[in-house]
């Protein structure tokens, strides 16, 4: 009886602390600053990664474990052809300018990302839209020229978020978006600063403000993290000190997934990698796990084809390119490589790639491989290797999720031509059945492991380090989003 | 001096035309394309065009020149291609820290390399010259963004005294201001102040070993009275060259220290806009850099003639 007054007494202390002392704000450090803020005009992940969910919504929304979810859409219904969407509103959502959010808004937002002078970045996503009408204000119609089984997943992407049309003029500096959080001040080259939005038309937030600090230097990520001037920082840059977080009872540290698949990527037309048997060669050469540990210090799951591991939908197909060194010198020898031959290997600035790619190189010269590394700023990394296809080898991360579509492009970059793999994508995206669509999926991993179209790394972890009292922050990282809204504190 | 100050105004102006045209055709030559870096790889063509024209871009070389420096004649320093702004609206807020940290680690410089230098030059020879000596020589060789990350482990993390960076913002008082300044202001401060004590010394011995020293003490001047008379006046001239440089040096390359300490200063600026090829920011702030140094060399000039008399009908 006693020890249960007690344990009452117990929990009351604690739940009255909890209302007394609870803290209400936060500082969350990021790496990157946004250029701007407007997510449906840049790539820039920065931009989602402040603004998501906190400050835009969309019709659909990702949730933690990255599933479509309803955003400003109630609900749906989807027509038995599949090509007539028709979106029901929530009832009673405000931009912050106090203006009403309805369907016209939702037709203009659509309407402005497919444009002819659209500056959306992924302008691709609105490609299938035929017409959006405004049936009444509470109801969208979006018509697509075919079926699209993505349709709903698309919506969800941080650039189709809804925008009022009298804040465009100035959305770059001062974003107007319905979401829990508003935008309060930019410090440029410091800081971002959210406060609640009291008038919020869904579930209130814990917090009443956010601060959202930008820290590029790794080792100044650590101090600030250490004495305590942020409280939480996502996508923490220095993996190398993630163990001396984890042993500070201060701390707590979530080590999530991502959708950025790590790849070797090849130019599949460059002589004598446009030759299967050469690529093979390469996939068995390479030891994952020594570059996971090598320039991760640990962080990241080995994949074997082009998709994230924690999707249903994953075929482990790593077996297909184990590491065998022997192997792949045989392999070479077959492709009529005895002493192996030499080709580039240009790196972009992450760290991913520039300690990685010292790693492959080591790797691919034990079986007689020789790579000219020529490291690359982005902006250069744009022009000669996505742009310019000049290069043989290069490693970089593709973090847009759901993008096996890629290799049906046979102009994409490391320009993989395979018509069969062409037809199978395009099925794909005109199936709206989960089961035939799992099907055609786990066939698409299949096709380009086999044919080796690159070297598949891993999948890129994202560590968050964050005060030990940081309830609800996001461990995956299925969209780059902060998203705050289930953020609160506890004593 | 008004003709000479003119003289050198005009000297000002054409190193001012050569470095615009230095700076403009150098980033053009760099490759890499600012709409095609804001937009990513999922970009359309259709969409880079639709950047590339509303940005300028599709626009003459020469007709871009012209632009910007007619622009910047008047103030204007056009619109970044990331960002957004004003371009000039963006320079004055980093300004707001850029300036007072490098005048702040100025101060800070100029306060201990003074009585050092002159202390270490009176004492020519003796324990405390080569202490002095020696202290300096460690201020030189020790990396300051090293020297820097070890102020934040001991003052941030360890002591919290300070925090471990970010700047609070004048808003906040000029206290709270100073305070974020202070440690990266030190760590600016200790490889400047062990290079000014070097100069101040040794160009205060040169002077010590002139004629006219010998003169004034045979007149009858202590050595102190010598020193502070004749010989700290004639050992400025070097001394104010260094401090000129130091400055244009401190309000342009703090870029390591501002990483450090996340400063949202120019330096950072600079660094970000060349990733993203947001050249119009880069030119324009390269631009304002060249103006400064330009200026306080001018200033540094005329403040040579205040301190040497004779100097100003030379030239």
């Amino acid at each position: 009886m006693r020890l249960k007054i007690r344990a009452a007494l117990t929990a009351l202390a604690t739940i009255s602390a909890v209302v007394a002392h609870a803290k209400e704000d936060i500082v969350i450090g990021l790496q990157l600053e946004p250029p701007h803020l407007d997510p449906t005009s840049a790539a820039a992940g920065a931009i989602d990664q402040v603004l998501y969910a906190n400050v835009f919504e969309g019709l659909t929304r990702f949730g933690p474990d990255g599933s479509v979810n309803p955003g400003l859409a109630k609900d749906w219904e989807i027509s038995p052809d599949g090509t007539v969407y028709t979106f029901r509103l929530q009832d009673g959502v405000q931009f912050h300018d106090g203006t009403a959010m309805t369907a016209e808004d939702v037709k203009f937002s659509l309407d402005r990302a497919r444009a002819e002078d659209s500056q959306n970045a992924q302008k691709a996503l609105f490609a299938g839209i035929e017409s959006v009408e405004a049936v009444d204000p509470l109801t969208v119609r979006v018509t697509l020229k075919s079926p699209e089984g993505d349709f709903l997943f698309n919506m969800a992407w941080g650039d189709a978020v809804i925008v009022a049309p009298e804040s465009i003029a100035n959305i770059k500096q001062a974003p107007v978006g319905t979401g829990a959080f508003r935008f309060e001040d930019w410090v440029q080259g410091d800081r971002i600063e959210l406060t609640r939005n009291a008038d919020y038309w869904g579930e209130p937030v814990a917090l009443s403000s956010a601060t959202f600090k930008f820290i590029s230097d790794p080792s100044a990520a650590f101090a600030a993290v250490m004495a305590e001037d942020v409280d939480a920082f996502t996508g923490f840059p220095a993996p190398e000190n993630l163990p001396q977080f984890d042993a500070d009872p201060r701390f707590q540290v979530l080590v999530g997934s991502t959708e950025g698949e790590t790849i070797l990527a090849t130019n599949n037309a460059n002589p004598p990698l446009d030759d299967p048997g050469v690529r093979k060669a390469i996939a068995h050469a390479i030891d994952r796990q020594a570059v996971i540990n090598g320039a991760m210090f640990g962080l990241g799951t080995p994949i074997g084809t082009h998709f994230p591991p924690h999707h249903p939908d994953y075929v482990d197909l790593t077996g297909l390119s184990e590491y065998n060194p022997e192997k792949a010198r045989a392999l070479l020898q077959e492709a009529g490589f005895p002493d192996g031959f030499t080709t580039t290997l240009k790196l972009p600035p992450p760290s991913y790639a520039r300690r990685g790619g010292e790693i492959v190189a080591a790797q691919l010269r034990a079986v007689g491989i020789d790579t000219e590394i020529t490291n690359l700023e982005w902006a250069q990394w744009l022009e000669q290797v996505f742009r310019g296809k000049d290069f043989g080898l290069t490693i970089v991360s593709h973090t847009e999720p759901m993008d096996i579509g890629i290799y049906a492009r046979p102009d994409y970059y490391f320009q993989y031509d395979n018509p069969e793999f062409q037809t199978l994508i395009g099925t794909l995206n005109e199936t709206a059945d989960p089961a035939e669509r799992s099907r055609l999926l786990r066939r698409a991993q299949r096709i380009i492991a086999e044919d080796y179209v690159n070297g598949y790394l891993f999948q890129l972890a994202t560590p968050t380090v964050a005060n030990a009292r940081v309830r609800g922050l996001w461990k995956d990282a299925p969209t780059q989003a902060t998203d705050l809204t289930g953020v609160y504190w506890v004593e | 001096m008004l003709g000479y100050a003119l003289r050198r105004l005009v000297s000002l102006g054409v190193s001012l035309v050569v470095a615009s045209l230095v700076v403009f055709l150098t980033l053009e030559v760099v490759p890499g394309d600012p709409a095609a870096y804001m937009l990513g790889i999922n970009a359309q063509p259709d969409t880079l065009v639709a950047l590339r024209e509303e940005l300028g871009l599709d626009r003459s070389r020469l007709s871009r020149y012209l632009s910007w420096v007619g622009g910047m004649l008047q103030g204007d320093f056009g619109i970044s291609y990331t960002y957004r702004t004003p371009v000039s609206g963006m320079i004055a807020d980093r300004l707001q820290v850029s300036l007072p940290l490098a005048l702040y680690a100025l101060t800070l410089s100029t306060l201990i390399a003074f009585p050092a230098g002159i202390w270490a030059a009176r004492r020519r020879g003796s324990p405390v010259d080569a202490g002095i000596m020696g202290l300096t020589q460690l201020g030189v060789a020790i990396p300051n963004f090293w020297f820097a990350m070890l102020m934040v482990l001991v003052f941030a993390i360890n002591l919290r005294w300070f925090s471990a960076g970010g700047f609070a913002g004048w808003e906040t008082g000029l206290g709270a201001g100073l305070k974020s300044l202070t440690l990266p202001a030190i760590a600016l401060a200790l490889p400047q102040a062990s290079i000014l004590t070097r100069v101040m010394r040794s160009a205060l011995l040169d002077t010590l070993s002139e004629d006219y020293i010998r003169t004034a003490r045979a007149k009858g001047l202590t050595r102190a009275q010598a020193l502070w008379r004749h010989a700290l006046r004639n050992a400025l001239i070097p001394v104010l060259t260094i401090i000129g440089l130091q400055f244009s040096f401190l309000l342009a390359g703090a870029i390591i220290i501002e990483n450090v300490f996340f400063l949202p200063g120019l330096g950072r600026l600079v660094f970000q806009a060349i990733a993203a090829r947001d050249l119009i920011v880069v030119e324009s702030v390269v631009m304002l850099l060249v103006f400064a140094v330009v200026m306080v060399n001018f200033v540094v000039d005329l403040a040579y003639s205040a301190v040497d008399p004779r100097l100003r009908g030379r030239r």
